[in-house]
């Protein structure tokens, strides 16, 4: 909530917390009256909760799905950012070599990293390797058009005056262009990560043995509606969790600005 | 794609457009002759990455005969009306929605809680209750284009009214406007711009995460045709029914530019 440019003011919290309220109070009643199959009561739900929390269910307990989720999540994300950073900046820098990548990357662009889950299945199998193909795919996209963008609209002011006092090379690259181009790496990269964490639970609800993808599919077939409620929850919490640790990392990278907003 | 920088010095300034066009198509080329040459070959197995002719091929035979119940156009259109069903939807929903939060405080204090919990939703997450509650027709896989594009509408167009001025709405207020010719005149021109870089954010998702659900709750559409191909280990249907998911997202992403662009100008025209 605090990034945005909501208000954060008492008043919204008062009214936050009654409309909350509220909704819980029409859910509670509105579960009496539709059939607890197409829709949990808050009972359901809890007792879901509880069940996969303690005995687990779909192959595990919640907090291995939603470890072994998060971990192929970020590796993925890492894998893609660490090559996708570098590319940007270096497509950024030399007009050449934007000449030899960027026509690969407009090919690849259009396709929805979604699109790529079945060949990666043909290509990796079930497994691990598919996953991490499939968020490298999502996420390295957004990061390198950022990347790109960012170094691309450095002030030029700022790369001239460097210049005149002698900086070129890698010292001009590190010192000047990376950072001023940071603000938009770190957009590219929140929008990675969010991305990733989509194809993650896509991926995992084609086909997977862990994971809370795995647990909405197993959910879905058993027709059991707490657990969906429970998986989803799950889903949109980690994802959050995810988010805010990288603006909390993005604030330690760049103490000098706020973040954007 | 602004050139806006100054090229750093170690670039000889003469470098011509024409020589990076040549560098770009040569660079084409060589992955192009690459692939044609290793699969004569016979460097690469068919049915990991099968030749470009295969995949010629396929496209042709998903256009003529079909695969998966329908030709390649049949499952185009199906997939094309679920999305503009879920996607028109999102956007008559989620703009009065943002402007709605842009102009009156307490809608906004109620709104932000949910929208904050629904945003983080992935919106394939969805996909068990959109099969549960809609089917696996046309209704479920509208939910799912819904949950992707709704959250960019309500959130651009939010962040447009919020960009406006704060003198112009205390201005047109104190003057005696309405809510509504604040609404009309205001907040949704002043949000316009906003408004639709989110319609093109939004497409983008929705045109996303139909294909995903295709590929897991769909009996029809180009997801589960590409899902069917890679059942059957037919590798070339799979890349065929990618490249045209590629080329149906270029071509809606294309409009909306169109779109926004006459619909900018034209704005900007009459505001002049």
């Amino acid at each position: 909530m605090k990034d945005e440019k909501y208000d954060t003011g008492r008043a919204s919290l008062i009214v936050g917390t009654a409309a909350v309220a509220i909704a819980i109070f029409f859910w509670i009643l509105g579960s009496s009256l539709i059939r607890p199959v197409r829709f949990p009561s808050p009972e359901q739900v809890i007792a879901a909760a509880w069940q996969l929390a303690t005995n687990g269910y779909a192959g595990g307990t919640l907090l291995i799905h939603t470890l072994y989720s998060m971990k192929l999540a970020l590796m993925g994300f890492a894998v893609a950012v660490a090559a996708a950073i570098p590319l940007g900046i270096a497509m950024g820098v030399s007009r050449r070599f934007n000449a030899i990548v960027n026509p690969i990357v407009s090919f690849i662009r259009p396709i929805p990293p979604l699109a790529w889950i079945p060949i990666a299945i043909i290509w990796f199998g079930l497994g691990d390797g598919a996953k991490i193909f499939v968020i490298w795919f999502t996420a390295f996209v957004p990061t390198l058009v950022n990347t790109y963008t960012g170094v691309r609209t450095v002030d030029p002011t700022l790369i001239a005056a460097a210049r005149v006092h002698g900086a070129s090379g890698h010292k001009l690259i590190f010192e000047v262009i990376v950072p001023g181009a940071m603000p938009m790496i770190f957009v590219g990269l929140r929008i990675s990560l969010q991305a990733s964490w989509m194809a993650l639970v896509a991926a995992e609800l084609v086909g997977a043995f862990f994971g809370l993808g795995r647990v909405l599919m197993i959910a879905a077939q058993d027709i059991y509606p707490g657990m969906i409620v429970v998986a989803m929850a799950c889903v949109a919490a980690a994802g959050a969790l995810m988010t805010k640790g990288l603006i909390q990392f993005e604030r330690l990278a760049m103490p000098w600005i706020r973040p954007i907003r | 794609m602004k050139q806006v920088t100054q090229l750093p010095r170690h670039m000889p300034a003469n470098n011509s457009v024409a020589a990076l066009m040549l560098l770009s198509s040569a660079c084409v080329t060589v992955i192009l002759g690459t692939w044609v040459l290793s699969s004569l070959m016979g460097m690469l197995r068919p049915s990991i990455i099968p030749p470009p002719w295969d995949i010629a091929n396929a496209i042709y035979t998903l256009a003529v005969s079909g695969f998966a119940g329908h030709t390649l156009q049949t499952h185009i259109i199906t997939s094309l009306g679920r999305f503009a069903a879920g996607f028109s939807l999102a956007a008559i929903i989620g703009i009065p929605l943002g402007l709605i939060m842009g102009w009156c405080a307490p809608a906004r204090y109620v709104v932000t809680p949910f929208f904050e919990v629904f945003r983080f939703i992935a919106p394939l997450a969805w996909l068990p209750f959109a099969a549960l509650w809609f089917g696996t027709g046309i209704g479920g896989p509208i939910l799912i284009v819904f949950s992707g594009a709704f959250a960019p509408c309500v959130i651009n167009t939010f962040h447009g009214t919020r960009l406006i001025d704060p003198v112009m709405i205390e201005a047109s207020r104190t003057l005696g406007a309405t809510s509504w010719r604040l609404m009309v005149d205001i907040l949704i021109p002043g949000a316009f711009p906003s408004i639709l870089a989110g319609l093109r954010v939004s497409a983008a998702l929705a045109w996303q995460s139909l294909i995903g659900a295709e590929l897991i709750a769909a009996t029809s559409g180009v997801g589960y045709l590409i899902v069917q191909g890679q059942g059957s280990f037919e590798t070339s249907i799979v890349l065929a029914g990618m490249i045209s998911i590629g080329i149906v997202g270029v071509i809606i992403d294309a409009l909306l530019r169109l779109a926004s662009d006459r619909a900018s100008r034209k704005w900007m025209a009459a505001e002049a």
